[in-house]
């Protein structure tokens, strides 16, 4: 009775606990944001057929460059922090830090593990939207930035910023929505549940999941969208006047988004911490059962999804050329928009009609053609129309 | 625990409603149009709280979603666009400013003569209502003299803050909810029309031909909505 | 639990507030935040009221008010940049053609 007493005391409820569980998470979280950063530039390196970072620390004996997370913090610490003095001081010293605050919030909502481990800080009623809600004030510290800087090409990359993530901003919710339809819940973890009890729900809903996925990559500012910091154009967009910690603190905040951003797709689609297939004897039940360990291992199943999801990210950014701002302007206001309201309205019928399976057979036809389509045999291309190019047919 | 919660919600209100009242004087008193749209923004995240304190988490939710994440951005982009640093040293008050503090000194007066304490006695509220969803069905029902007539009955339904927002919003208010919507629709249209911008003729030439289809087709628009 | 009446207080000083920066601030952009201000004040009475009638109306009413200050934050905003074009300026006292 004395634990449970314990547990139960009010300080301890409402202060010692979602501290223990914040700064468990906020572990998780930042352990893969340092590891991402070598991760990224490895992966990078072999896609582009080169090398990438190999050799930090292979004095003391570090491997495969693996120093370079610790090398890169110690280099953003100790370099000159210059501080443009043409510049709105109190909104320049704000840009880094805001974005920072709703980044790590979010943390608290999101379930690393089944419920009654560590893993969940804060089960909100509203729990999704809260997260929404949060995501879309990152983009102040973007528009600050970009604005105190007193630069143009700051400037610009603020202004672009600022137009690019209120229009993805609508079909992110919007994509959501269908999922919320057929789980019936705002709570991440009852999403969850249910797509235990029935399927992951990229299956039935593969257009939203698609819509999710690249307006997810144009919050981030990754690479086809990463219009505001286009270093082709703007040198480096809204961080150009940023340096040292500051730069860091930029960064800090784009991976630690991109991690909530890989955490809600999981959650949302991909099952969250159960596995496919009735979890292999892996069940929410079970692993409740299983305690601490239980626990462990949910998210333990949880980050691992979640790291794929940043290698799709670092794939993506490897893969796509950038898109013009017009171009950027149209794929998100008459294709995406158009395309998640045309899934609410599906969805829409089949949940209030009955049959939520016809979506399912639905979205494995689609997952079955578009893996037929990718396992075709290629076509012999001649070598005239590979380089035959737009500009010289002109 | 039960001290606690029953004290915290009062200290948070106090915390929070004097933030939200210093920075929205500071809205008002800020010379720089960017200073004061933050100052805003942490006005409406401190409002947001306190209706998390009167158990309206689905309103807190929308609040931020909509003011911090679509209107205030919206804000600052305009003040970007215009770029107030290149704009005349304005005086920051107007030549009402003796005539405009009496009018908000009489406002907040007449407010608190009507809402002075003790007007507004807290029956304390059945905060269950605020979470419950009432499914209608037919039901038999025996009246008191013994006959039986088929009668609409309620059932409610505890369940969350924003199932029910949910389901009185589509159900009982989905006539002023599609008003919103048309209403919503029309305001895009408009500030898309007033907000264009026609293109000089030396402009005309340099701009790339999608450019030009696109103000083509907006000055049909426009000459459909004149005419 | 803070009373009723202190939520109804906070909203009259908020709605005041806002009421002496329409009036007073020459800045249109400010003048607008000072508008939005007002409503916002507005919507904590709703709130107050939803949770003290027991009765969710208040809260669906704020969130239509909500709709209608972004629509009007949106026309406003518009007006605004068309005005600084025809200007150069975006002082309210400069706004003075239809005075005749």
């Amino acid at each position: 009775m004395t634990t449970l007493a314990a547990i139960t005391n009010p300080w301890m409820h409402y202060l010692i606990w979602p501290v223990v569980k914040f700064s468990i998470a906020f572990i998780i979280v930042q352990g893969i944001v340092a590891a991402m950063n070598w991760i990224e530039r490895r992966l990078l390196g072999l896609f582009q057929a080169r090398l990438g970072p190999n050799r930090v620390g292979s004095e003391i004996g570090i491997p495969w460059g693996l120093g370079q997370i610790i090398a890169d913090p110690v280099k953003f610490l100790l370099k000159e922090d210059i501080v443009p003095s043409s510049s709105e001081k109190v909104a320049y010293y704000l840009g880094p830090i805001l974005p920072l605050v709703p980044a790590f919030i979010v943390f608290c909502l999101i379930p690393f593990g089944p419920p009654p481990t560590f893993a969940v800080t804060s089960n909100v009623n509203v729990g999704l939207l809260l997260i929404l809600a949060m995501t879309s004030t990152v983009v102040y510290g973007i528009i600050l930035g970009g604005w105190a800087s007193n630069n143009k090409y700051s400037l610009m990359g603020g202004l672009r910023s600022a137009a690019q993530m209120v229009s993805y901003e609508v079909p992110f919710g919007l994509s959501i929505v269908g999922v919320l339809m057929l789980a019936g819940s705002l709570e991440l973890e009852e999403i969850i549940r249910y797509q235990e009890r029935n399927a992951w729900m990229f299956i039935p809903q593969i257009v939203a999941c698609f819509i999710f996925i690249v307006a997810m990559n144009a919050e981030n500012n990754r690479t086809p969208f990463d219009l505001p910091e286009a270093e082709s154009e703007l040198v480096a967009g809204y961080h150009t006047e940023y340096s040292a910690m500051k730069f860091a603190f930029y960064m800090l905040s784009e991976y630690s988004m991109m991690v909530v951003n890989c955490c809600l797709i999981v959650s949302l689609f991909f099952g969250g911490w159960t596995l496919a297939m009735g979890g292999f004897g892996l069940t929410t039940a079970v692993l409740k059962g299983w305690g601490l360990l239980g626990g462990l291992l949910g998210t333990l199943i949880f980050v691992t999804k979640v790291m794929t999801f940043m290698l799709v990210y670092i794939w993506t950014r490897a893969t796509f050329p950038r898109f013009r701002f017009d171009q950027l302007m149209d794929l998100g206001w008459k294709f995406l928009i158009p395309l998640a309201l045309a899934n609410i309205f599906v969805t829409g019928i089949v949940v209030l009609a009955g049959g939520e399976w016809l979506l399912s057979v639905f979205g494995v036809a689609v997952i079955v053609a578009v893996v037929v389509f990718m396992m075709r045999k290629p076509e012999k291309v001649s070598r005239k129309v590979m380089h035959a190019s737009p500009v010289s047919e002109a | 625990m039960d001290e606690l919660t029953q004290g915290m919600p009062l200290v948070v209100f106090l915390i929070i409603g004097t933030i939200a009242v210093a920075s929205s004087i500071l809205v008002v008193a800020m010379r720089n149009p960017v200073h004061s749209a933050l100052f805003l923004l942490l006005t409406f995240l401190c409002v947001a709280v306190l209706f998390v304190i009167r158990e309206a988490e689905f309103v807190a939710a929308v609040q931020v979603l909509v003011y911090a994440g679509g209107i205030m951005v919206l804000f600052l982009f305009v003040v970007m666009l215009i770029n107030v640093r290149h704009l005349p040293e304005e005086r920051v008050m107007s030549r009402f400013w003796k005539g405009g503090f009496a009018v908000g000194l009489g406002i907040f007066i007449l407010f608190a003569a009507l809402v002075r304490p003790g007007v507004y006695h807290d029956p304390n509220p059945n905060t269950k209502e605020l979470r419950t969803v009432r499914t209608y069905r037919m039901r038999n029902v025996r009246q008191a003299d013994g006959t039986v007539i088929r009668k609409r009955v309620a059932r409610p339904r505890v369940v969350g803050n924003s199932e029910a927002v949910g389901m009185m919003l589509y159900r009982d208010y989905l006539v002023p909810f599609e008003v919103i919507s048309l209403f919503l629709l029309v305001a895009m249209i408009g500030a898309i029309i007033i907000g264009k911008r026609e293109l000089s003729a030396d402009e005309e030439e340099t701009t790339p031909a999608f450019i030009l289809e696109r103000t083509e087709t907006e000055r049909e628009v426009k000459e459909s909505f004149s005419a | 639990m803070p009373s009723t009446e202190a939520y109804l207080m906070l909203s009259a000083t908020l709605f005041a507030i806002g009421l002496v920066g329409v009036v007073v601030r020459r800045n249109m952009i400010t003048v607008l935040m000072c508008v939005e201000l007002m409503l916002n004040a507005v919507n904590i009475n709703l709130v107050a009221f939803s949770h003290r009638l027991a009765s969710l109306e208040g809260q669906i009413f704020a969130i239509f008010v909500i709709a209608i200050a972004a629509g009007e934050a949106a026309v406003g905003l518009a007006i605004i940049i068309q005005l600084y074009r025809a200007k150069s300026s975006i002082n309210v006292d400069e706004a003075r053609t239809l005075n005749g």
